[in-house]
């Protein structure tokens, strides 16, 4: 494609919002885990996690520094979903073509 | 403060495990792969080439806007879910995709959202924000027209789908027992009523600016609707 600069210029924002904005983002619990506090059933979430994340608590491991892992966990995400984003929409364009 | 909220602080909070009993969480699971194979089967045969990347941009932002909670009334926060704003830029199909690929990632390298819980959270964040959120869109854009009609449209419509998302979610949470529908479900609706300002400010926001700069990364079905011309305004 010719004219992709929008491409970079998208993904340069995702990046900005997922790495610089989002250390700004507000600590206090969202609707969900407001009304689990609230209404005393947020216990129930913590037995026994089935899976330990990587970036568990959007934070890069390894890192002292709180506002640097939550930096570097959002720009680590954001590049993983534009690429898996791309590759689906490949993905299905090339299924497509060949008439899957 | 106890260690469950400790544990628990900072993050964005989808559906964890442990909310769901498993006939609900089972039911939404699979409710929610059938969305994702008929959205798989049913993405657009036209499919143009820019629309692979605008697929990586749209997985990208929504992630990424998801990360910053903004603060609403009492010391509680709220956060993008996105579901219209995919559909508005994707499509409905496409969009569901999308945003099931953003939960995926969420759960999995992210700890947010629970693993059972994921089929919920792809019904509750994607399925119903991307189909419902097409379908209200564009019956309240042909209401408003225009394209001061259709940012309004999408408002409404991001407003409603957050409202709606809680409030099925609380009908899970109470399904499975974990709390009363009538405790849970006012307070889901009321505290994501104000929630969805939030969203409804982001997704018009959003559409907006790629209306001005690049009106043709708008899915077609979505653009502003014209009664002289019709569908193509």
């Amino acid at each position: 494609m010719k004219n992709d600069r929008w491409i970079w210029i998208g993904l340069a924002v995702a990046l900005a919002v997922g790495a610089i904005l989002s250390l700004a983002a507000s600590s206090s619990p969202d609707g969900l885990e407001r009304v689990a506090e609230d209404q005393g059933f947020l216990a129930k979430a913590a037995r026994a996690p089935l899976l330990h994340s990587p970036l568990f608590g959007y934070l890069f491991p390894g890192i002292a520094d709180d506002r640097l892992a939550t930096g570097l966990a959002g720009f680590l995400g954001t590049l993983v979903l534009f690429a898996l984003g791309c590759g689906v929409g490949w993905a299905l364009r090339l299924g497509r073509r060949r008439g899957a | 403060m106890n260690n469950i909220f400790v544990l628990l602080e900072g993050e964005n909070l989808h559906i964890p495990d442990g909310f769901l009993s498993a006939p609900v969480w089972v039911a939404c699971g699979a409710v929610s792969a059938a969305a994702v194979a008929v959205a798989t089967s049913r993405v657009g045969k036209d499919m143009e080439e820019k629309q692979v990347p605008l697929m990586g941009i749209v997985g990208a932002f929504i992630f990424a806007a998801q990360m910053v909670n903004f603060p609403i009334a009492s010391g509680t926060s709220g956060h993008l879910g996105g579901g219209v704003l995919a559909a508005l830029l994707l499509g409905p199909w496409a969009g569901t995709l999308i945003m099931t690929a953003v939960l995926v990632v969420q759960a999995l390298l992210f700890q947010d959202g629970g693993i059972t819980a994921l089929g919920a959270n792809v019904l509750n964040v994607g399925v119903l924000g991307c189909l419902l959120g097409f379908v209200a869109y564009r019956l309240l854009r042909r209401l408003l027209s225009g394209t001061r009609g259709a940012l309004a449209s999408a408002f409404i419509t991001a407003w409603l789908i957050v409202v709606l998302s809680a409030s099925l979610a609380a009908v899970q949470i109470a399904l499975s027992g974990t709390v009363p529908l009538r405790l849970v479900l006012p307070a889901m609706a009321g505290i994501h009523a104000l929630i969805g300002i939030g969203e409804g400010l982001v997704t018009t926001a959003a559409l907006a600016f790629v209306l001005r700069v690049r009106k043709d990364l708008v899915y077609p079905l979505c653009l502003p609707y014209s009664r002289q011309v019709g569908e193509a305004a």
